[in-house]
Order: C-alpha cells, then structure tokens, then sequence
C-alpha cells in the first residue's frame, strides 16, 4: 500500500506494530490504540517517533494529553463509506490543534482525497497504486469550497464577500 | 430565483468533470461496481430493475423556465421522453445510460441545474414550501435560507459518508407546505420578540420501517447561528448514529434511543464549541445571497378583474380555479398549481412536450418561474388573476388542467415494483385504478380535501404513513398485499396513521378505499367536515367495520 504525504509517494519510515509484538530497539512505530494507552509511558521514551493507529469509534479526546508528543495519528476508514473519521480528524486539528502528522488508513481511494485533505489529513494509505499517482492531480479537482474547515481555504462565502468589498457593495 | 454566480458555476462544472473521470473508470474496470455505487450515488444515479435512474435536484422547488427546459431536454434526448416528480423536489428519469450521464449532467450544469446528492448517504437536497416568497402571511422567504443550507451541505468534507441519508426541509408559514415533521431536520422560520429571525429547530423525524414526527430540540436558534447548530447535530449524528443495521441508521432512531433530551445535551455541548466560529453568518452574507433571488415586478392590478369576473360563468373554469387557485401575497395575483394527476396516468408524470410548453407559459404568465411541491405537482407562482382564463386554457389543451388539487384523486405514489428494485408491490396501478374511480369530479368535490399516498414497500417513498388514507404494499408469501391506514397527515399537525385491519389483495384496494369514503361521507357531521376531521373524531372503529364487514 503506498504512502502518499506531502502529495508525494514516499517510502514508510513506520513500522506498524499488533497489540502483542515486541518493542524495537528503535525506529518509527505506529501502535493501535489500546496499546498506546496502556504503554503511553514507555512508549514516549523511546527514541525512535511514535504514532497511533486510533479506531473510528474511540473517543479522540482521550488523545488530547499526548498529541504534543506523538508522530502520528493514523485514522481508520473500515470502508471507505464510514466516515466517522472525518469528524475526528476535524476534531484532532480545530479544536485540538494536532500539528503532527494525520494520516488516513484503510480502504483510502482516491475520490475521497478532496473530502480527507478539508478534514484536515495530510498523508495517505492508498489502496490502490493508480490512485496513489493520481494524487496530485485529484487534489487539484475542486478549486471551490463551500464550508470553512480548518483547512485555511478561502470559502465561497468568503471570496463573495471579498469580491463585495473590491467592488464597493455594501460598504 | 436565485441565479448562480461563477462560484457555484464553478463548483458544478468541477463535479461534472469528476463524475465524466469516475465513469470513464467504471467502465474501463478500473472501479469495482462496489467503489462506484457510492460515487454514483452521490451524482444521484441509481440502479433500477431495467435500468439506471437518475435523480436530478430542483432545490427548495424553485425552477426558472429554461431550466424546465433543460430537464425536458434530458428527457428528450438521454430518456423517454418523460420525467417523474419526486415528494422531495426532485425529478427523476427512469431510462438514462451509464455513458451518457456525464453528457446529460453537463448540459443541466449550462441552466444551473445538478444532481448532487440526491441520493447516497449525505445531506440530500434542502426542501421548502413550493409556495415560498408568495405565500400571503409568509413570515420571510425560506429560500434564502434554504440556499445557504444548500451551499453548506455541498460536498461537506465532514459528512459525506452519514450513517445514512439526510433531508432537510424548511418552511416560513403558519401552513406546512414542506412537510417538515417528517424530516431527519425540520426548521420553522420564526422571528423573536427583537424581530431577529431564527428557527425552531426539529430534529428526527422520517417514514420508512420505523415512523417518527421529529419532536423540537431547540425553540429558537438565531440566524446566524443556524449552520453552527447545523453542524452539531451532524457531528453528533456522525460520530454516534448507527452504521450496524441500515435500518436503524437513521438519525431518527439515534434521537429515539438515546431520548430526545440526552441527545440535544449532546448537540448543545457540540454547539458551544463551534458556534462562535467562522460558521456564524453574518447578515452580509444573508445580503449577498437574498441579492442572487431575483423577485419579479409586479404591476398594480385590481383584485377579482373582468376578465375572471366573465370566465366564472364557465363551470369548467371555476372548477379548476376552485381546485388549483390560491391566493397570492400580491394583489391582482394567484399562485396556480399544476395537477400532475391526470386521471388514469401515474401521479407525477410529464412529458417533454409539456415542460416545454409548460416553461413557455411560465414565461407568459409567471415571469419565467415555475415551482415544484412534495406533492408532485408544479406552480406557477405569479399569475395575474385577469390571465387565468387564457393559462387555464391553454393548460387544458396541455393536459394539465385536471381539477383535483387536493382532492382523493390527487395522489402521491412512488413509482413502486413498475420500476423500483427495493418494491415489493405495484403502486402506479393502484392510484391509477383509484383515479377511474373517483374520475367523477362532482363526486372528488363531494369528498373533499383528502390525500391518498401510495408506497410499494416499507421505504416509503410514497409517504404512506402520512396520508389521510395511506396504503402501503408488502409481499406476503410471493403476493402483493396493501395495508391500509387512515388519519395520517406531513402538515404543520404531522401524525402518522392507524391501520385499519388486516392487508388486502391488489384488486381489494380501490373497494376498500371506495368502502372508507361512503363510510366518511356517511359519517360526517356536515359537509365541511373533512375527512381527517371525521376520523379525528371518531377513530378507526367505524372505518373498520365498515371496510371488513362484508369481508
């Protein structure tokens, strides 16, 4: 499955690690969520990054005392049609203000890059090779945006209201 | 009418081209028909028992004549020759090909038309009173509002992937024209006691397997506040609504579990985290859109002119202008409603030919705008009254003059197992049969305002659980049976009906309904006494009697 981060394939420097294997030395480790919680203290001293895999029916606020620490919050997408993890990830980078990596795992295609990228994630376990290389190309398909996420782009009400103003309506 | 700017001009043509790549890949294999259902799904195509169907938007109603002429257009050319009004402002085409829906999608985005979520599990087109901004007594014109709810819920990169469908339905009159009650959320436009505009905000409802009336989760929401609050209910819904059981998916079954009190708490908690964000509209914004709703000029026209004065003497006229004529906020003006219920042909039908025409009166007579209703009918929303003897006219040679507006053979009907793949019995024949019945309209007028509805299986679609007589088809080992009720009703007093006794056959369901309206007009008091007046006094029993007595 390729990794795409900063619109780009890369290669994982994250090893993903069961609830039951045993910790590395060092290196990059994506752990699932019950083990982080369990571990959180061991596992932050390490020096290798850490990050967790967070299931979509988790509370993500239980994440919030450790997000200054971690790599990686890796949300899960079971299908593509659950979207639970839209409103974590909006939730992790509005009002939790997550700054580290966010990435979107599972079944992740391409026709959801737009949706995943407003929510607020920036890398990507692709399903599928061709998506994975589409990618740049269908994060450019939509130049318009109807909501205000914390993505910073400008909103159409937004860009109305700035098209007001140059012309002179209004003010 | 609300004419697009290059913003959502923009916006349609990028989905279209979306759409063109995602079907381009369907067909070369590259998508599996599961990757792909979704995504067509959300471009409102659906696949049928003959054939895909495509389900196109016509938000909160209001459709300007070239747009009606855009969609008569795909019927000619991608369909039949027809379209089929949906209960929820839409228009469907039952005959459309995978390969050319790209095509047909794109010449709709020319007019400002799409199909954006008309189906799938996302937030579905925003409904209101086809009524809106003429409607005397209108506290303010819905559409505006209902605008800013659609913008918001297009492509929303949060929940477009809901446990399950979404509908919003808005209204601005005391009269609930948008059946609201039935709605996952309703919103009442109110003002407070500093005149600021808000809502009541409704939260639950729907038909389907397990029928709920929403129930009020909050009195009174600011305007401003109106898409924070909004989104709250949709975060709760998301994160908390059921993904195990596509039947209890519903929002309405979230609120019922939890109990309508815990789940505002929720909402309200959500709410105080984002409502002071740069969700909150500021009255620029409102501005701005109420400044793309064009309203026409009227002229100063005298109440009651000659020329309807002369044409009352017509007892073909003035039954159809008793029927299909209702008062306008202007005066000198009539709202006039389509009756897209001729006898004998199923309930929401038109033809190219008619849109055509029908657009061409439009401009004619209604400054260019034509409205659609839940009850799958259209309007014309701005007639001068001296004009209705020449539109009346001019609709009867079109077909669309029957005068049965509200009446037992105004019926509305999903398209049920002539074309659905989730039926399980016919529905079109039914109302069919039930306007040959009724067809006499001495007798229509006799009974009164009564709405029949008609469902072929327990989705609903016909919104039976809400008609004054509702009739619902299941299958019972390997055959149709109907299950009737009667009290229902979707207006501002929304209840659901009570069933009468034990389902009846396909060819029992015309003498069944026959047998309750002989015992109706038996039973009322007075001839002003409705049907849903009668049966709220006196309850199922006699209807019962009456129905299995002899059965």
């Amino acid at each position: 499955m390729p990794l795409v981060n900063g619109g780009k394939i890369v290669d994982d420097s994250f090893v993903k690690l069961a609830v039951d294997t045993p910790l590395p030395e060092g290196g990059d480790i994506l752990v699932p969520a019950e083990r982080f919680v369990g571990e959180a203290d061991a596992l932050l001293k390490r020096t290798g990054k850490i990050g967790v895999i967070w299931p979509n029916n988790r509370d993500i606020a239980e994440l919030v005392p450790y997000l200054g620490k971690i790599a990686v919050v890796a949300l899960v997408f079971p299908t593509f049609r659950d979207g639970r993890a839209y409103s974590q990830a909006r939730l992790l980078r509005e009002r939790y203000n997550y700054r580290g990596d966010l990435r979107a795992t599972g079944q992740i295609l391409r026709d959801q890059f737009v949706f995943m990228l407003r929510a607020g994630f920036d890398s990507f376990d692709v399903k599928k090779q061709a998506d994975a290389e589409a990618f740049m190309q269908t994060a450019k398909r939509y130049s318009v945006f109807y909501q205000p996420t914390g993505d910073g782009r400008i909103t159409a009400l937004h860009r109305r209201m700035q098209l007001r103003h140059s012309e002179g309506v209004g003010t | 009418m609300y004419a697009y700017d290059e913003i959502d001009r923009t916006l349609v043509n990028e989905r279209v081209s979306e759409f063109r790549d995602q079907v381009k890949r369907r067909l070369s294999g590259e998508l599996t028909e599961d990757e792909f259902k979704i995504l067509r799904l959300q471009n409102g195509v659906y696949l049928q028992l003959h054939a895909y169907m495509f389900r196109v938007a016509i938000p909160y109603g209001t459709l300007a004549s070239n747009q009606l002429r855009a969609l008569a257009h795909v019927a000619r050319k991608y369909d039949r020759g027809y379209g089929h009004f949906t209960t929820r402002q839409n228009i469907q085409f039952n005959w459309i090909k995978l390969a050319e829906l790209p095509d047909a999608l794109a010449d709709l985005a020319e007019v400002g038309i799409h199909a954006m979520q008309t189906s799938g599990n996302n937030m579905r087109n925003v409904t209101s009173d086809q009524w809106a901004g003429v409607a005397p007594g209108e506290i303010e014109d819905p559409r505006i509002w209902s605008e800013l709810i659609r913008q918001h819920t297009t492509l929303h990169p949060e929940f477009s992937f809901l446990p399950r469908k979404f509908k919003i339905a808005i209204t601005a009159s005391d009269h609930d024209r948008a059946a609201i009650k039935i709605h996952d959320i309703g919103l009442r436009l109110i003002k407070n006691e500093k005149g600021e505009t808000g809502f009541e905000v409704l939260v639950g409802g729907g038909l389907g397997r397990t029928p709920f009336i929403a129930k009020t989760i909050k009195h009174f929401v600011h305007g401003r506040d109106i898409l924070s609050y909004i989104e709250a209910i949709l975060r709760v819904y998301n994160q908390y609504g059921r993904r195990d059981n596509i039947y209890k998916a519903r929002i309405k079954i979230l609120v019922h579990e939890l109990g309508i009190e815990k789940f505002s708490r929720e909402v309200e908690e959500e709410w105080q985290h984002i409502r002071n964000s740069s969700l909150q509209i500021d009255d620029e914004v409102i501005e701005d859109i109420r400044s793309r709703f064009a309203y026409p000029s009227y002229e100063k026209l005298p109440h009651m002119p000659d020329q309807l004065r002369q044409a009352a003497a017509d007892p073909d006229f003035e039954a159809w202008r008793k029927n299909s004529v209702a008062p306008h906020k202007v005066q000198g003006y009539s709202i006039v409603t389509i009756s897209l219920k001729p006898i004998g042909a199923p309930p929401g039908d038109a033809t190219a030919e008619q849109m055509d025409a029908l657009a061409d009166l439009a401009d004619k007579y209604s400054f260019g705008e034509i409205r659609v209703g839940h009850e799958q009918n259209l309007a014309l929303p701005h007639v001068a009254q001296r004009d209705l003897p020449a539109l009346w006219k001019a609709l009867d040679k079109l077909g669309l003059a029957t005068p049965n507006v509200n009446l037992i053979t105004d019926i509305i009907a999903c398209p049920g197992l002539d074309y659905c793949s989730l039926a399980n019995a016919r529905s079109i024949p039914i109302a069919q049969e039930l306007t040959r019945r009724f067809a006499n309209h001495e007798l229509a007028n006799l009974i009164g305002r009564l709405h029949i509805n008609i469902s072929g299986c327990i989705n609903a679609c016909g919104h039976h659980h809400v008609g004054h007589i509702g009739i619902l088809g299941v299958e019972k080992n390997g055959e149709e049976v109907y299950q009737i009720t009667i009290g229902g009703r979707a207006d501002e007093s929304a209840a659901l009906g009570n069933l009468i006794g034990p389902g009846v056959k396909f060819d029992e369901v015309a003498d069944v309904v026959e047998d309750i309206v002989e015992a109706y007009l038996a039973l009322r008091e007075r001839p002003e006494e409705l049907f849903m007046d009668t049966v709220k006094r006196l309850g199922v029993e006699p209807f019962k009697e009456r129905v299995y007595a002899t059965r």
